[in-house]
């Protein structure tokens, strides 16, 4: 065989495995996905989303963990939106370039990194101790907020940027001041990218589990929420709890509600790539 | 006059809400000191280090973190051995091989895997992978370090495909034209040119999948076991730091306890080790970033 | 009399060059991106050991066409192709033809300097290697000889192992032209190989082309016109994917027979 064959032929090789790996991370998607609607799919009804949790797997209902999690999703947005997005103006269009503004990039970019279950023994000490929140749905959110506000930043910056400095130029020649031209040029021109990010960062904060459970979020809370001092649990938790349990009926349980917090966590994903789509289409520079 | 103040006020906040970040950070690593000095005035560093024995819960205490380093360093390893060949080969073939709109519409459907909450794979890794694997091998314990591995591998394909297909795409193009100029066949060109030209860009993806995979709590939790034992053995039930903090905080342990100050300990141990990875990865983006204007 | 006997030179070799053999040949060639057809109908053959150049305003296809004859277009998903290009006497889009051997025979050297993130050694031994040589010493003997070829060895022989990023952009754009003659090819495209090069790197390159016409075949697209002139034995003028006027150089630049050509070439347009 030629040298050109046999390298040909290794290319070829290599492209059947580049199509054999490519698929596999999808054929996984599909399986994982195929299994837990045929385990789940069939226990969904109104009842389960309404009942409250029970020792019986059967009359079990998700809707406590329903509830606290949307309480932590508002909560966890309003407390994260104004700070994430507000810290990221600042990076971006005020302390640029400085030693100062390095290192909390630096700083940043660490916290980006560090696994959430440690931000769950942070809120445990501050927050529910210190603080004497105790076990509820604002420590909760105060810990997931800290957790995502680094992917707020980082997206809002992102956003920022992409705003071409020539509208930026225009507004401040027009004397405009250089909050005035954030809050009437750079931002309405850059809100597409921003709320993007704050989705995303959002859809992530739903499906954590870990810190909240540190928080000390419980696994079995009778009745729905309905203050944010509240003791709480979430749909993550809910799911976890049922999993440990060894009979199938739980499992079942389990698959059903993970229909219902993937459903709300691609709903998001969904939203929030549509969004970005539009805007890009929308903004031509 | 009146705008000057406004603008002075409006920048004030914004540094304070940028001042959030460095009260996380100065939060994060006081109350770890905080807590685990604390601890260590009860436990020897030195047991803490060296002894093999994790059993804080029991009433034969013993308080050595190996077991739960191991279970870690473990599972982390089965889950790179999946996600780097696969995550890597996947890069090349989209950056490659693939005709371009395959990029476009695969990169995405990919990055779903690293959307879906940790744990759902969980219950996967649990209820099908471990099954499957037990079929194939009947002595796998139900509680193993293989399975919860394998399943984190596939969570963090994405993180290895989709940073290195970026440094693969940022590779100037002019260098495979060169590359296939001369004859060289695609595989030739990826390998002896494309990616030693991104390996910084790879080496990074790498080490943040590492670091993902270090602090990943809910699969292991839910699939490797809570079982801490200083072992490589990936067919028995192990214990991860990540999961015994959560073992901890689903149980009772008062507050002020020397079991409640273990977990703290334990999370400054992931912490460091984190904190290392994401530093050096932080480090080799600089060095490197310039390389290509 | 200097006039007289440089006149007298270039009709001899202009004779020779009509008896030399047929080594590139395009029939009928249309090339489209999706709808957009960039070449169209184009006909013409190129001789052994002689410089060609393609000359015409910017996006009339030259670049389009070079590519054909090293099919680097493969990559381009909407490209395609209709007619025949023989080289020597081998239909090159024939889908039995191995595009690596092709290349092999068809070297390239690019508008940029683009060596590789290696060593200069590595860079003239790339092709070597992937040809699947491993011979040790024939593939020295080969990167000192090509450097020498492009008379860059003096500048570097202490530096071979140095990376190749360190050169200026001249002192690139050499190693390039030595990594393509390492694997000793039939023919060398290049593609504006001196646009991006300061006046004293580009004598150095045109230099070099006399010399390397001894042994290859090259085809070179420029903007330059009296680089043109200089240094090619033919000339190919395109203008908006039709081939114009292909004739001798001297031809071309002294008696053009189309309008559009006297045009161009007196800088009128483009
Ligand atoms: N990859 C491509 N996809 C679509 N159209 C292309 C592509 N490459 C070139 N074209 C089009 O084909 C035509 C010829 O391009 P080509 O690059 O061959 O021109 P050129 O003569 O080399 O120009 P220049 O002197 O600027 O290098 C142009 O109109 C260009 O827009
Ligand atoms: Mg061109």
């Amino acid at each position: 065989m030629t040298n050109a064959l046999k390298n040909k032929l290794i290319d070829n090789a290599f492209k059947v495995f580049g199509i054999i790996c490519t698929l596999f991370g999808l054929v996984i998607l599909g399986i994982l996905i195929f299994n837990i609607a045929e385990v789940g799919l069939t226990r969904i009804d109104w009842n389960f989303i309404t009942s409250l949790p029970s020792r019986k797997a059967e009359k079990a209902g998700i809707y406590t963990a329903l509830m606290g999690t949307v309480w932590i999703l508002f909560l966890t947005a309003i407390i994260a939106f104004p700070i994430g997005v507000g810290a990221g103006i600042y990076l971006e269009e005020y302390g640029k370039k400085s030693k100062w503004a390095n290192f909390l990039e630096i700083n940043i970019s660490n916290l980006a990194g560090v696994p959430s279950i440690i931000y769950g023994l942070l809120g445990l000490e501050i927050f529910v101790r210190a603080f004497n929140m105790g076990g509820s749905i604002l420590a909760g959110s105060f810990t997931l907020a800290l957790l995502i506000l680094p992917i707020i930043i980082v997206s809002t910056r992102e956003a920022l940027k992409a705003v071409p400095s020539s509208i930026k130029d225009a507004s401040v020649a027009l004397g405009a001041s250089k909050w005035q031209t954030i809050w009437n040029q750079t931002l309405p021109a850059s809100i597409g990218g921003v709320l993007t990010g704050v989705i995303l960062a959002i859809s992530r904060a739903i499906g954590e589990t870990a810190p909240l459970i540190v928080v000390g979020a419980l696994a079995y809370v009778p009745f729905a929420p309905s203050s944010p001092m509240d003791e709480f649990t979430v749909m993550p938790i809910q799911i976890f709890n049922w999993v440990s349990r060894p009979q199938h009926e739980f499992a079942v349980n389990a698959a059903a509600a993970i229909i219902i917090l993937l459903l709300i966590t691609f709903m998001m994903n969904g939203v929030a790539v549509y969004y970005r789509n539009k805007w890009q289409k929308k903004i031509k520079w | 006059m009146r705008t000057r103040t406004q603008e002075n006020i409006i920048e004030a906040l914004l540094k304070l809400a940028t001042s959030i970040t460095i009260l996380t950070t100065v939060g994060i690593i006081g109350v770890l000191l905080y807590e685990t000095i604390a601890f260590f005035k009860e436990v020897s560093i030195i047991e803490f280090l060296t002894d093999l024995e994790w059993t804080p819960l029991f009433s034969q205490k013993h308080f050595g973190i190996l077991p739960l380093v191991s279970g870690t360093i473990l599972t982390t390893l089965i889950a790179i051995g999946v996600a780097l060949p696969l995550g890597l080969t996947i890069a090349i073939y989209l950056n490659m091989y693939a005709p371009k709109g395959f990029r476009k519409s695969f990169k995405p459907m990919l990055e779903v895997l690293a959307a879906i909450p940790t744990v759902v794979y969980g219950f996967f890794a649990l209820t099908v992978v471990t099954p499957f694997l037990q079929s194939i091998y009947p002595n796998l314990a139900g509680f193993n370090a293989l399975s919860a591995g394998i399943v984190m591998g596939i969570m963090i394909i994405p993180f290895v495909s989709s940073l290195s297909e970026d440094a693969l795409y940022a590779v100037p193009k002019t260098l495979k034209e060169a590359s296939f100029g001369m004859g060289a066949t695609r595989f030739q060109t990826s390998f002896k040119v494309m990616v030693p030209a991104a390996s910084s860009g790879i080496i990074v993806s790498v080490i943040l999948a590492i670091s993902r995979a270090i602090g990943e709590t809910m699969i292991v939790a839910i699939a490797a076991g809570q079982q801490p034992r200083l072992t490589f053995d990936p067919t028995v039930p192990i214990e991860t730091i990540t999961a015994y903090i959560v073992q901890v905080s689903m149980g009772d342990v008062p507050h002020g306890s020397l079991e409640y100050r273990t977990i703290f300990a334990a999370g400054i141990t992931l912490f460091i080790f984190t904190f290392l990875l994401n530093t050096l990865s932080f480090w080799i983006k600089k060095k490197y970033q310039e390389k290509y204007d | 009399m200097q006039v007289l006997e440089k006149q007298q030179i270039m009709t001899g070799s202009q004779k020779l060059i009509e008896e030399k053999k047929t080594i590139i040949e395009a029939r009928d060639v249309n090339v489209f991106y999706g709808h957009f057809q960039a070449l169209k109908g184009i006909n013409l053959t190129i001789k052994e050991n002689s410089v060609t150049a393609f000359i015409g305003p910017s996006g009339c296809g030259k670049s389009t066409f070079l590519r054909c004859f090293n099919r680097m277009n493969d990559y381009i998903d909407e490209f395609c192709l209709d007619g025949e290009i023989l080289i020597d006497n081998n239909k090159i889009y024939w889908n039995k033809i191995v595009v690596e051997e092709l290349r092999k025979e068809v070297g390239m050297v690019f508008q940029k300097p683009n060596p590789f993130p290696k060593t200069i050694f590595e860079n003239v031994a790339y092709g070597l290697k992937i040809h699947g040589i491993k011979d040790k010493t024939y593939i020295e003997e080969q990167v000192v000889k090509s450097l020498k070829d492009v008379a860059l060895w003096d500048e570097v022989k202490d530096d071979l192992k140095k990376s190749a990023l360190a050169l200026s952009g001249g002192q690139q754009q050499r190693l390039c032209i030595a990594r393509t003659l390492a694997v000793e090819p039939k023919i060398i495209l290049m593609d504006e190989p001196t646009s991006a090069l300061d006046p004293i790197s580009t004598a150095k390159i045109e230099e070099l082309l006399f010399d390397l016409k001894q042994k290859y075949t090259i085809v070179i697209v420029t903007h330059n016109m009296q680089q043109a002139a200089r240094i090619s034995d033919k000339t190919a003028f395109f203008y908006m994917g039709d081939l114009i006027e292909y004739d001798d150089t001297k031809t071309i630049f002294t008696n053009p027979k189309q309008e559009k050509t006297q045009n161009y070439i007196t800088g009128r347009f483009g």
